[in-house]
């Protein structure tokens, strides 16, 4: 029994005490919805899966992050990598504007792997400085304001529309889903990648080229944005300035949250899951109690914090 | 002796580096501008440079320590909001009551005149360096990473200050705006020293400006004791090898918890000049989160390694002062405004990369690898 | 039952000390005692507790039971400082210097002369220019980063950080592995003037020649229990050994099958890099174990780093099986079949928190997969393989690695390479810190790998080995070689002579101490 993850219970722990805590979250906004408003809108079907739509975009950009926070680095291009790609993709319109909106993510991907893996600039500095490219690219291009062009029709049926009941996007989610497991799970790039994350330099001398598996998953985690851009546009019907800045630490939570190690090297992507569906039904319970956006940040700190505290911590280092 | 100095420089690079290419920009850019090397300017840029300064400074510790501080431009933020209650100079003091849930408590009065902004001032600093401890406090006892404790912590402090602002408000004593805005001449006259400023002897240096004056001098009172005292070594030897200073006998944690205290002091600096600066309290987010990620750039341009052990503080400022006056150059260059973020963010980019030059030279693959 | 002298004199005694790391028994009821003006050998494969005992004693970890006595009062050490302040000092194996700061700044770190609540960095550097010099070596310069000194001035500064503390116990622990033959020999009338003052020594080291130099006394370390403690000259070193181990050994290395002129496979023309290589030529036929003598830093780890691909700007020819090769990458050099066990196995060889299984294959993931899958079947059967065919001892192949002793490790590390059936062999001192009883069966498995048509290239700071395993020995000074010995030619004179350039035929030549 070979696993890319240490060994059960160590890496299962986060994902039971998350998923306990979503159980809490939902357990006391109910009560409180039920001694508010006498109803449960929050056991109801329509409201979990309106919630679980919203949040496959967040769930997208999280899948992406969780591959290069594996690898030990992170990506701050997220932000305008989402709005660049909604942007394209809505000027282009037509049948080219999902590719086009990919292709974004593609070219934002290989520009942060060559920076980070062959130009070896620590990955937190020159994706901030990717960032800001890509935001002035966008500034410039779209003179500052949000483009009138709206999105595809295609955009809008993915985002917005459902089949069988079931919001697409959400489709689209669980299809990313399923490719990450499978990635990290059962193939040779998985392993990679869990090697790389706990010591490069050994994965080196072992012979694997971990330039190029970087420069994967920098890719993977611009397409994971690029996606989720576009998606974003569909559901809107239009991309707008600064569409992803929200997405980015929430995103990074997400991951930590789940139980990934942000030194990369050890997580799992049901984690990672499991941290975007906490967010998200955080988020709802919040507006349910219409919370002001000071109360919100408090209580989405002190959250981060406590289930970081409650999951075991790091190790003293003595020698 | 030469070769002391010799092996000085070597081991200062980047920080001689950030130091000279500021000076070029700087003097090209007085060159350039119609009215460059006059008071006035000196005193615009200076107001301009500071807070990104500070939190420069504020970001180095952590980083020197091998950490990371997210929450910088939220601790900023947060003083600035505290300021804009407790700094409002009025005369006959300031009425604070506390609105929380639906409850209206009355806090009494803080007191007003100069000694009520003496006491502000003090409350606020000392409010940074709290938020800087619990920071630090959070990383070593709950032994969280500090890229995501400070994130969490930032989320907190943000919070704070959006609910002493939800709009942006208050108002900041206008000879203490005046005071710290202007040249030492402008805050002598405020504050009826040395003749109001008119004294001979004053005359040559009357013409800095206060912001420069303030960065000067927490420079040297603050960070050179600091970085010279054991504590501040130990910050130093956290950040090159944790283990062998563990080995060594030396106090790890107490190091951390003082780096992130005085990021939160640098922090807390910063957010009170922007509170006297703009006169009002703003918790604005998209703001402290472009400071945070600023001063991390800063950081890296003054030549400070965001592996720990090696940099400076003082190499942090150049850097935080290299990129306000790119942005200097954009407005003299009348570089359309659309284009500006691109330029920005190219040269940023840039100057990032620059180190990458290094890795073309390296002729041991391992080394690549830390 | 241990026949340790527990007499007045004795200045440092423990007794019934225990220590457990999950589940494992470290030491279990040691009693021990060393006296003052006496170096005091601990000798013992690893794992046998005389790291853990050297930490308990220095304060780095705490013993589960037992007590510590020293100078008369019972003492318990919280931390390494509180263990300082008592006078005991330990120069650990892994440096506890860092890197980023001055030698000046690394020998005062602990309590620096102070000057108005600050450093005072000038009287810091009379300081260490004054405790260099009592070892004798004036010429590191304080000023310098510990980051840009080479390994052996490295040391050099522990050894002067750790004399600045006064110690009343010294311990060192491998302190000289990286010091060049004078500088050993400045440390060693170090030691005897420490001797004089009435300093006790402790002294750990695998090097026999060392230990009957110096050591007054010894005491063997076995599982973890202390077996006997003797006095200098009572026991042989096959006794040693024989404590040591606990069984008969007979011949520590393996028959040398005589053998014709053997096929090239590798072959390697006026290689040179940097400074470091200096037109090098060499060749290894199939069934050879050729290996790579000389003094430190000659150029051998360089030479064996620039044959696997990792160094850049590397000029010559390098031909395997008659075709020539140009290594860019560790990638590269494993598809045409060669395999390098490196230096530093926890940081080089190995991903220390993954599972032994998950290090097993990691070179070898394109030959177990179909497409990008992994075929776990396949994969499991290999592994099963792998520690079947190298014994490696293990709980279960899911555990993570960092739980295994360092010959164990060393061998999971030899085994990634050997799946992936390599044609030459390359081997960065792979005995370093590693047991007597694993070293054996390195030596057995190398000999058998070299029977089956590898070729073996063999990299070792220790001359015996050298002897003992190799067809033939490369010596290298300065970067290149200077002489090959093979045969009756292939003796610890001539080695020591090559490695100091010397011609043996000379006569007083020889004579310079061995490291």
């Amino acid at each position: 029994m070979s696993s890319a993850s240490l060994s059960l219970s160590r890496d299962d722990r986060p994902i039971l005490i998350a998923a306990l805590f979503i159980l809490v979250i939902l357990i006391a906004g109910t009560v409180y919805t039920f001694a508010r408003f006498g109803s449960a809108p929050l056991l109801s079907p329509t409201y979990l899966l309106q919630q679980l739509q919203i949040g496959a975009f967040l769930g997208i950009v999280a899948a992406g992050m969780m591959m290069v926070i594996l690898i030990a680095q992170i990506d701050l291009s997220v932000p305008w990598t989402l709005a660049a790609a909604a942007m394209m993709a809505t000027s282009i319109g037509g049948p080219l504007a999902i590719p086009v909106g990919l292709g974004v993510g593609l070219l934002v991907g290989l520009i942060n792997g060559v920076g980070v893996a062959y130009l070896r600039v620590p990955s937190m500095i020159f994706t901030l400085g990717v960032n800001a490219v890509m935001r002035g690219l966008m500034v410039a291009h779209t003179g500052g304001y949000a483009p009138q062009t709206g999105a595809t029709d295609l955009m809008r049926m993915l985002a917005g529309d459902r089949t069988l009941g079931i919001p697409n996007a959400l489709f689209v989610w669980i299809a990313v889903s399923v490719l990450v497991t499978i990635v990290l799970q059962r193939t040779t790039l998985g392993r990679y990648v869990y090697a790389i994350g706990n010591k490069e330099a050994a994965a080196y001398l072992a012979g694997v080229d971990t330039r190029r598996i970087t420069v994967i998953c920098f890719v993977l985690c611009g397409l994971a944005a690029a996606l989720a851009g576009v998606l974003l546009a569909g559901y809107s019907t239009k991309a707008y300035q600064g569409m992803g800045d929200a997405y980015l630490l929430p995103a990074i939570a997400a991951v930590v949250i789940g139980g990934t190690n942000i030194l990369g090297g050890r997580g799992r992507y049901l984690g990672t899951l499991i941290g975007v569906v906490l967010i998200v039904l955080l988020n709802s319970v919040l507006s349910i109690m219409d919370m002001p956006e000071a109360g919100r940040q408090v209580i989405y700190g002190l959250v981060i914090i406590f289930m970081l505290l409650v999951y075991g911590r790091g190790e003293r280092v003595t020698s | 002796m030469l070769d002391d100095i010799a092996i000085r420089v070597r081991q200062n690079v980047g920080i001689v580096t950030a130091v000279l290419l500021f000076s070029i920009l700087y003097l090209l850019y007085n060159l350039s501008h119609p009215k460059g090397f006059s008071s006035a300017v000196l005193v615009q840029n200076g107001d301009e440079i500071f807070a990104l300064a500070m939190l420069a400074m504020a970001q180095t510790v952590p980083v020197l320590a091998s950490g990371l501080d997210l929450s910088v431009g939220a601790v900023m933020t947060m003083v600035g909001c505290f300021a804009s209650y407790l700094l409002t100079g009025a005369a006959g003091g300031t009425p604070l009551h506390l609105d929380i849930f639906g409850l209206h408590v009355g806090l009494g009065t803080f007191p007003g005149g100069v000694s009520g902004i003496l006491l502000g001032i003090v409350i606020c600093l000392a409010t940074g360096a709290l938020a800087g401890f619990i920071n630090g406090c959070v990383v070593v006892y709950g032994r969280i990473q500090p890229i995501i404790a400070t994130l969490a912590t930032g989320a907190v402090y943000i919070g704070i200050a959006l609910f002493l602002r939800p709009t942006p408000g208050g108002k900041i004593d206008e000879d203490l705006n005046w005071a710290l805005t202007n040249s030492l001449g402008d805050f002598a006259a405020t504050v009826h020293i040395f003749d109001d400023g008119a004294a001979s002897w004053f005359a040559p240096v009357a013409w800095i400006p206060v912001p420069f004056v303030l960065l000067i001098l927490i420079a040297l009172l603050v960070w050179v004791p600091f970085r010279r005292s054991v504590i501040g070594r130990a910050v130093y030897a956290v950040g090159s090898a944790e283990g062998a200073a563990y080995m060594s006998g030396l106090p790890i944690d107490r190091a951390k918890i003082a780096a992130f205290t005085l990021a939160g002091f640098f922090a807390g600096c910063g957010g009170l000049f922007l509170a006297i600066q703009t006169s009002s309290g703003n918790a604005d987010i998209p703001q402290a989160g472009a400071y945070t990620l600023n001063s991390i750039a800063s950081v890296v341009i003054g030549g400070t390694s965001l592996l720990g052990g090696t940099g400076s503080a003082i190499g942090s400022i150049f850097g935080a002062m290299i990129l306000r006056v790119i942005s200097f150059f954009f407005r003299i260059f009348d570089i359309a405004p659309l284009l500006q973020p691109l330029f920005e963010g190219l040269i940023l980019l840039a100057a990032v990369s620059i180190g990458a030059l290094g890795v073309l030279r390296v002729k041991n693959t391992l080394e690549l690898f830390r | 039952m241990s026949d340790a002298v527990l007499t007045q004199s004795a200045f440092l005694t423990l007794s019934g000390i225990s220590k457990r790391y999950a589940g494992v028994r470290a030491l279990e009821g040691v009693d021990f005692a060393c006296e003052r003006g006496k170096i005091h050998a601990v000798l013992g494969e690893n794992g046998a507790g005389k790291s853990t005992l050297i930490k308990i004693i220095a304060g780095v970890v705490q013993p589960d039971a037992g007590t510590i006595r020293l100078g008369g009062s019972d003492v318990s050490f919280a931390t390494p400082s509180a263990a300082n302040a008592a006078g005991v000092v330990c120069i650990f194996q892994e440096l506890s210097l860092m890197p980023d700061l001055s030698v000046a700044d690394n020998i005062s770190i602990a309590s620096p002369p102070r000057r108005f609540g600050l450093i005072d960095a000038r009287a810091q550097r009379r300081r260490a220019e004054q405790l260099l010099a009592e070892i004798g070596c004036e010429d590191v310069n304080p000023l310098m980063r510990v980051r840009d000194l080479p390994l052996s001035r490295r040391q050099v500064v522990e050894i002067a950080k750790a004399l600045g503390k006064k110690p009343q116990l010294l311990i060192l622990d491998e302190a000289t592995s990286a010091l060049t033959s004078a500088d050993v020999e400045k440390v060693y009338a170090m030691l005897a003037r420490l001797k004089a003052e009435g300093v006790a020594i402790l002294y750990i080291s695998h090097r026999m020649h060392e230990v009957e130099a110096l050591a007054d006394r010894a005491s063997v370390f076995r599982n973890g229990r202390h077996i006997e403690t003797f006095d200098k000259g009572k026991r042989s070193t096959a006794d040693i050994v024989q404590l040591m181990i606990g069984r008969d050994i007979a011949t520590q290395y393996p028959p040398k099958p005589a053998r014709e002129v053997p096929k090239p496979v590798l072959d390697i023309e006026n290689l040179s890099w940097d400074r470091h290589l200096d037109r090098i030529s060499l060749r290894v036929g199939a069934g050879e174990i050729v290996g790579l003598g000389g003094l430190d830093g000659q150029g051998q780890k360089s030479l064996l780093l620039a044959l696997f691909g990792v160094l850049r700007g590397v000029s010559g020819k390098v031909t395997i099986e008659g075709r020539e090769v140009r290594p860019g990458s560790p990638a590269a050099a494993k598809s045409v079949g060669i395999a390098l066990v490196p230096e530093d196995r926890k940081t080089e060889g190995l991903m220390l928190p993954m599972s032994i299984a998950d290090n097993l294959v990691i070179a070898s993931l394109d030959a177990i997969s179909t497409g990008p899958l992994v075929d776990r079947a396949r994969e499991n059967e290999m592994i099963k393989r792998a520690i079947a065919r190298l014994q490696i001892k293990i709980g279960a192949p899911g555990d993570a690695v960092s739980t295994l002793s360092g010959g164990n490790q060393q061998k999971v590390v030899l085994a990634k390479w050997l799946m992936t059936d390599p044609r030459i062999i390359l081997l960065n001192d792979p005995t370093r810190g590693i047991d007597v009883g694993t070293k054996q069966e390195l030596y057995r498995l190398m000999r058998e790998l070299a029977d089956q048509g590898a070729a073996i290239l063999f990299y070792s700071t220790d001359y015996d080995e050298l002897i003992g395993c190799c067809d033939r020995v490369a010596i290298m000074y300065d970067g290149r070689i200077v002489r090959e010995l093979q045969g009756d030619d292939l003796t610890e004179t001539n080695i020591i002579a090559s490695a100091l350039n010397i011609d043996a035929a000379t006569p007083g030549a020889v004579g310079a101490a061995h490291a």
